[in-house]
Order: structure tokens, then sequence, then C-alpha cells
């Protein structure tokens, strides 16, 4: 299995990227809870790609690809040539932090962390990528 | 796409939340909440049965206003989740923070307790 898409950097391309994401693992995910679980990680990882590393500039591209690899876990990558933007490195805040400084960020770093088995960085051809992976 | 559908029903405003909300359309939902406070509503129930999609920023919303609901005494119960949608305020424990039960009727009853 192998899909790819190219995503403008627009909060508006989101429903879009979900989408895909829903078609292209309909037959490899059974789960409905597991399937909005991957969709959300990855929308997650879009929307914070578009906001802090591309500033939602529609023109800059966002590439994501979806394959299995062994033991039939999931990969995805998401490629950008942006300011690398490593969730690993991000500090989230505690949740009673969050309500009180009313901060509606954060959330979403821990969503992909809880969900996704493994993230890790590379660079590749001068490219930022990241790859996510899903055991199923 | 997000449709936010409002309906009074005994001195309650029930907002109804059809579609995903999401980094784009959670300012909908936002708006909606800060609209019904701004007339005057004290007593929000928020229809979650045809919501199909959340994301971080949606659950945002939510937990941007526990605070100011807490120290006004303002009530908001969100009931009729499905469980993919649960799920997602579940991994972050936001269940707890929130009030949340199943059925509007539920929902009716524990507006009337807390």
């Amino acid at each position: 299995m192998k899909y790819k898409y190219n995503i403008g950097c627009s909060l508006d391309n989101l429903l879009g990227v979900r989408d895909f994401i829903r078609k292209s693992l309909k037959k490899h995910v059974a789960s409905e809870v597991t399937m909005n679980e991957i969709v959300l990680a990855l929308d997650e990882m879009c929307s914070n790609l578009m906001i802090h590393a591309h500033h939602c500039d529609p023109d800059h591209l966002l590439e994501l690809n979806i394959a299995t690899g062994p033991e039939g876990n999931l990969v995805f990558e998401i490629t950008d040539d942006g300011t690398i933007f490593d969730i690993n490195a991000f500090d989230e805040p505690t949740l009673d932090n969050l309500i009180s400084v009313k901060r509606k960020g954060g959330l979403g770093i821990r969503l992909v962390k809880s969900i996704m088995d493994n993230i890790e960085y590379q660079k590749r051809d001068g490219k930022n990528v990241c790859r996510l992976t899903k055991k199923i | 796409m997000v449709h936010i559908k409002r309906l009074q029903e005994e001195g309650t405003d029930v907002l109804a939340i059809v579609g995903e909300i999401d980094a784009s359309s959670s300012i909908d939902l936002d708006l909606a909440i800060a609209k019904s406070l701004s007339e005057g509503y004290t007593k929000i129930l928020v229809d979650c049965s045809a919501l199909e999609y959340i994301s971080s920023a949606g659950l945002g919303v939510f937990m941007s206003y526990i605070e100011e609901f807490k120290e006004k005494n303002f009530k908001m119960v969100i009931f009729g989740m499905k469980e993919k949608v649960a799920n997602t305020f579940n991994i972050l424990g936001l269940d707890v923070l929130l009030t949340i039960v199943p059925t509007k009727q539920e929902a009716k009853k524990k507006l009337s307790e807390i």
C-alpha cells in the first residue's frame, strides 16, 4: 500500500487531508476509533506545520505519504521545507496550566504523542521528513 | 465544515454541533458559545450527536471556558458524543474536566444538579 497527497498550507485544506486519510486507510483499519485517532494525529501534525512553519501560506506545500511498514505497521511521512518543528523537543504545558492561562494550544502535540507509537525526524534531500509509525 | 444550531429550551441554550471541528472551524464553536453568553444564558447544553470529528482546536475552545464558567457559576453539559469523538476527549483526560453525559435526558438532569 502506498498513497501520496500534496497539501497547500491553508487550514481550509485540512478537511481534504482527513478525507484522503480515511479513503486510503478504509481497507486497512477496521476500527472506527483507531481510524479517527490516526486522522486526528495527522490533522494535528499538518495544522501545526501550516501554522508554525508556513504561516498558513497556501503556496507552501506539505507532502503526506502513507505506506505499510514491517509487521503491517502503518507508516506516515510528512515532508516539508519550512523551519523544523520537532514535537519531541516541545515541552507540553500541563492541563491545569492550559486552563488557567486560557491557551487554546498545546493539546494537539499531546494527542499525537499518545496516538502514534513512534515519531522521528530526518533530513532528506534538504527537506524535513517527519515519520510517524502506528502499530495496528 | 461545521454548523452550529441553537435552540432554546426552558431557559437553557442548546447548541447542536453538526459536522467536523478542526483548526479552521473551531472559531465557529467559540463564537456560538460567546454569543450564547452575551445573550445572557447561564446554562448551556452542547449536543454532539451529529459531531463527526473534533481536533485539539475544538477541545481548546471548551477548555478556554472552564474557568469563566466556574467563576460565574455558569453551567455547561456536553452530551450525545459518538464513541470515536468521546475517545478524543478521553485521551487527554478532558472527560474529567468537563461535564459529559451520554443522553440529553441525563444532560438536563445534570444541569439541575451541578
